[in-house]
């Protein structure tokens, strides 16, 4: 183990806003692009229902 | 189908393979949350400090995979747009369009975080050295492949026309992967390689080989959704389709 605290770990050795702002913003990406692409298959779908 | 002589490629039919990437994708998302839990869950709590760059050197978790995959990504595109160009493989060229996506994704996360990383490490977030810029000429690919391929409203057009970005761009990636030896680069060389024993503790190691494989994961669920969609707005006139659809609406 690594950390004797949260506060330990969310400072990251003082490297905090390194560490934290990658991996937020790659899990921000990571979340979004997901939903979007569902979203787009679903209104495909609704697409060709409405179409017929 | 039945005009073409190869039977082998049962699942390039659109229809086939929607069912079977709607039957596979569930499956690559459980394996993207156990493969990311497994692969954070050692690189923050199992691998060691790093002797020089302290607690900094965590963000090669994300680094790392993210931009193997999106080299490996821009590889498939091209790949596939290639051939669904010179084939007329209908399903070859929507899955070009599914990866350009999530491939600039992986670009853009890979920049971002070594962006993060070069700030405490190198004291500056960006320089113009050749393999961040070689690696930003991807971005740009990317991002040039999509604008280009909906631009034009012909969509075999649009394909053919990506399909020829996409290949001639395709000579980055490797001007990438071997910048760091051609030219001195303040970015650091290849740690793993497959002649050398990887130059890193193994738990490190570990942790970044199980978020590579997350990211494929990931990939591979996201591409197989948006394909999907593509398959969709493309062939949505088909019977199969509207069948389908007639059965959604009725849920």
């Amino acid at each position: 183990m690594n950390w004797n605290s949260a506060a330990e770990f969310f400072a990251m050795g003082g490297y905090g806003l390194y560490v934290w702002g990658s991996y937020v913003v790659a899990a921000a990406f990571m979340l979004v692009e997901p939903v979007l692409a569902v979203r787009r298959r679903r209104r495909a779908l609704r697409a060709v229902a409405a179409a017929e | 189908m039945s005009s073409t002589p190869i039977r082998l490629f049962t699942f390039a039919a659109p229809s086939r393979f929607y069912g079977l990437a709607g039957a596979l994708t569930p499956w690559f998302w459980v394996a993207t949350i156990a493969l990311a839990a497994a692969g954070l869950y050692i690189g923050f709590f199992v691998a060691p400090t790093d002797a020089t760059q302290g607690e900094a050197y965590r963000i090669i978790f994300i680094h790392v995979p993210a931009a193997w995959v999106s080299m490996v990504l821009y590889m498939a595109m091209a790949f596939w747009a290639g051939i669904g160009w010179a084939f007329k493989a209908r399903l070859a060229s929507m899955v070009a369009r599914a990866i350009a996506p999530t491939g600039a994704m992986f670009t853009f996360v890979a920049l971002w975080s070594g962006a993060f990383w070069g700030k405490p490490t190198w004291g500056t977030w960006w320089v113009w050295d050749a393999r961040l810029t070689s690696y930003l000429i991807l971005l740009f690919l990317y991002l040039g492949y999509i604008a280009l391929v909906e631009a034009i409203d012909d969509t075999r057009r649009a394909d053919n026309a990506g399909a020829l970005v996409a290949l001639v761009g395709a000579i980055n990636v490797p001007i990438i992967y071997f910048s760091v030896k051609w030219w001195n680069t303040l970015h650091q060389g290849a740690t793993i390689s497959a002649t050398v024993a990887p130059k890193m503790a193994s738990t490190m190691l570990t942790a970044m080989l199980l978020m590579t494989l997350a990211c494929w994961a990931y990939a591979f669920a996201v591409v197989l959704t948006r394909t999907r969609a593509i398959i969709l707005e493309r062939e949505g006139h088909a019977d199969w389709a509207i069948a389908l659809a007639r059965e959604g609406s009725k849920q």
